[in-house]
């Protein structure tokens, strides 16, 4: 039974027969969709939970360079910051991770800047990972200093009590701001669109530019997305339960 | 050096200051191994500065201290194994949130010490029951009320197995019907034989269990003596007026 | 220094609402203003003897002109979002059960999905031809609404319902303890989730080009297109944003500072997610 076939049982014209003929090409922008999201949060929790490191223990110049970083991609458009990663950087020849001649690493080099996919998704994990180092920096700082001091009391370095005392303390209370993030990367990953990314939105785009049916193929993008969000939202509910230690919550 | 054996815990001129406000003024004390000290006084003249300063979660501007024949002031000490034979209890508990009482007692065997799970179970449990709490192991700290966190805290501190215990105000963050358990866990601790620095509120314990009371004000050692002597016969007129506001306020008997 | 970074700030705000005045209305004697600054900026590029410097240099004219499309667009909208905001929140707090229901629905599922979805919407499927600006406003009004009203529900929500009992007693009805206790609070305690607010909508109207609006970003765009300086370009239209961002945000802070009541806060936002 070819889905083809299935489709044109239904009625020629109707709203379901515009989402049953689609649907394969729908489901690919989804899943793409998805995998910007997962990949982009991935990236953003590395690199913003070193940022809020830098930030809340760094000494002075790492301080310095880890505040700039935040600042500038929080004040900044997303859509401005996909701009410069894909239209502005080839334009002044640095096409992938490198300079030629200068600094071409193996593996950065894969990274490209002239691909739609790698930009934004490069994009879209720098401004989250600036946005999740606020959160993780709020969290950090909401725990007590005597935590700090207990653990190096009986003796630990620094780095140990950052690892067993502080993180996981901070890593639970950064939750709830951290589900929000994950929820508006979902959302704002269509903004990859414009550098010919194939996700849910520019499949929506592609659809509607073909058969001029808008209304009915954005209603099923809001859809799709309210699904895709309604899941998120309920899956980081369930992960929090998990994750709850009675008495231990942002009480500031 | 016979000086050097006779103390556990010898510190020397010490001095800290904070922005513009000298703290310590040059304080000096000293405690043999087994002896038991209070250090009273009116809240804010240093107290718990110069408790921070002996395992350097402070670090003093002037003076040395030594533990034993190691001197902690030094530049080149190891402060992470120094801190293994210091325990401090803190006055807010500081229990660590995110774990409940038995793995609050295990992490330094586990991480500091790097015991097997086993041995830091056995060892957790010992401390544990040693302050009577065996059976709360699983609660976490928002679980247990304020005598109970600090009697855990107390086994956190024990289970390194260390030379030195310093309180700093260990009950004054209590209600008042807590307070006695914490009190009576210190009191087995010093007739057990630990040596301990407490600075405290609580004059009744300190009388009936400490070795030498030391009386400071303003960044200074005003006074030290035996229990009986200084609060009998108080030499210094400052220490006089302090005793007899505590009594006032507090009532003749303490137990 | 307080006084100074006050006086700066002010003088910022100043020149950023005038230039947005004289930019994007089209009335003669603005027309007049406009070509003054325009070609007084424009006397001062030749100077700069690097493309780098020149290139952004010459294009400041249409930078203003973007830069006060997007603040225009960011004024209206929060205006517009606020201004329907306060009914849905109060309505979804103390209206009755089918009233509450729509409301949350609304906030829901504004929330819910992007802003481009919205846009693109309203720009194709909905047959009604609005100018550019219009459309803009509504869109992204109707967005920022639902966000201001969790914002405002927060805040509401935090205020102890003691205080209203307490207001009851005395004899005020429902209304008039909403209107004299609790709001004043509310909007008080709002002012930093509001900044995020002004934050994340100054960002957002950088998707205005959907419905055919040219505003800061999309001005870049054209630039960029006919000079072919793509980075000096885009990197000049990301510092305007950072200055207007900035400016914006410490004016809320000031504003917050003074009508602080001391011992008044709030324990967390309703954040648009991000700010």
């Amino acid at each position: 039974m070819n889905w083809e076939v299935l489709c044109q049982t239904l009625q020629e014209d109707s709203f379901g027969r515009l989402a049953c003929d689609w649907a394969p090409k729908i489901l690919q922008g989804t899943l793409l969709t998805i995998e910007l999201t997962l990949a982009a949060i991935a990236i953003g929790l590395v690199l913003g939970l070193l940022l809020a490191l830098g930030r809340v223990y760094g000494n002075k110049p790492i301080y310095a360079l880890c505040s700039s970083y935040v600042h500038f991609i929080r004040g900044t458009p997303l859509f401005v910051q996909l701009l410069i990663l894909y239209y502005g950087l080839p334009s002044i020849e640095i096409r992938y991770l490198g300079w030629p001649g200068w600094f071409d690493w193996p593996l950065f080099s894969l990274i490209r800047f002239d691909d739609g996919f790698q930009a934004g998704l490069i994009g879209l994990g720098i401004n989250s990972a600036a946005y999740q180092a606020e959160y993780f920096r709020g969290a950090i700082q909401s725990i007590k200093a005597g935590q700090m001091q207990a653990a190096l009391a009986i003796g630990m370095s620094r780095a140990q009590a950052i690892r067993h005392i502080i993180l996981p303390q901070a890593l639970r209370l950064v939750i709830p701001p951290w589900s929000n993030e994950f929820i508006y990367t979902l959302k704002y990953s269509s903004a990859v669109y414009y550098l010919a990314v194939e996700e849910l939105f520019w499949t929506g785009r592609h659809i509607a530019a073909k058969t001029f049916r808008h209304f009915e193929v954005f209603l099923i993008l809001a859809i799709i997305y309210l699904i895709l969000v309604l899941i998120l939202t309920k899956i980081l509910d369930k992960v929090e339960e998990r994750l709850r230690i009675p008495g231990l919550d942002m009480k500031h | 050096m016979a000086m050097a054996n006779e103390f556990l815990l010898r510190i020397e001129n010490l001095h800290k200051r904070f922005g513009q406000e000298e703290v310590l003024k040059g304080v000096s004390l000293h405690l043999k191994p087994g002896e038991t000290k209070a250090i009273i006084g009116p809240s804010g003249t240093g107290k718990s500065t110069l408790l921070r300063c002996i395992n350097r979660l402070n670090d003093p501007d002037q003076g040395r201290i030594w533990l034993g024949s190691t001197e902690i002031t030094a530049p080149t000490v190891d402060l992470n194994k120094i801190r293994q034979q210091i325990g401090f209890v803190f006055q807010d508990f500081n229990l660590f949130q995110h774990l409940n009482a038995l793995d609050n007692v295990r992490l330094g065997l586990l991480k500091v010490k790097n015991m097997t799970k086993d041995q830091a179970t056995d060892l957790a449990m010992h401390e544990l029951r040693r302050v009577g709490l065996e059976h709360k192991a699983s609660a976490y700290p928002s679980q247990l009320s304020g005598g109970q966190q600090q009697r855990v805290s107390i086994a956190r501190a024990l289970a390194m197995e260390p030379k030195l215990m310093l309180f700093d105000e260990p009950t004054s963050a209590l209600d008042p019907e807590l307070i006695g358990e914490v009190l009576r866990v210190m009191k087995t601790l010093a007739e057990e034989g630990m040596t301990m620095l407490i600075v405290t509120h609580e004059l009744g314990f300190a009388r009936s269990v400490c070795d030498e009371i030391v009386f400071m004000e303003k960044g200074y050692i005003v006074e030290e003596g035996l229990p009986e002597q200084l609060f009998n016969n108080p030499k210094q007129p400052r220490t006089q007026e302090f005793l007899s506001k505590l009594s006032e306020l507090y009532g003749e008997n303490q137990a | 220094m307080k006084k100074f970074q006050t006086l700066l700030l002010f003088l910022s705000v100043f020149v950023l609402l005038a230039l947005t005045l004289v930019f994007f209305f089209d009335y003669p004697w603005l027309l007049f203003l406009r070509e003054a600054i325009s070609s007084s900026l424009l006397s001062v590029c030749p100077h700069f003897s690097s493309e780098i410097l020149k290139i952004p240099c010459e294009s400041l004219p249409s930078f203003m002109r973007g830069m006060s499309v997007t603040v225009m667009l960011t004024l209206c909208l929060l205006f517009v979002g606020f201004a329907l905001a306060v009914p849905v929140t109060l309505g979804q707090l103390y209206g009755p059960a089918p009233v509450r229901w729509l409301m949350s629905a609304y906030e829901k599922f504004f929330r819910a999905i992007p802003i481009l979805v919205l846009l693109i919407f309203f720009a194709f499927s909905l047959k009604i031809n609005l100018p550019a600006f219009l459309s803009a406003v509504i869109v992204f009004g109707l967005h920022s609404a639902a966000y201001q009203s969790q914002i405002f529900r927060g805040t509401i929500q935090s205020i102890s319902v003691g205080q209203i009992a307490a207001a009851r007693a005395i004899g005020m009805t429902r209304l008039q303890a909403i209107r004299h206790i609790v709001l004043p609070q509310a909007f008080r305690l709002a002012i930093p989730a509001w900044s995020n607010e002004y934050s994340s909508v100054l960002k957002d109207t950088a998707f205005a080009f959907t419905v055919g609006l040219v505003e800061l970003n999309q001005t870049g765009v054209q630039v960029a297109n006919y000079s072919r300086q793509l980075f000096i370009i885009f990197f000049t239209i990301a510092i305007i944003y950072l200055i207007l961002t900035l400016v914006g945000t410490r004016l809320l802070e000031s504003l917050e500072e003074r009508v602080r009541i001391p011992g008044l806060t709030v324990h967390q936002g309703a954040a648009h997610g991000h700010g």
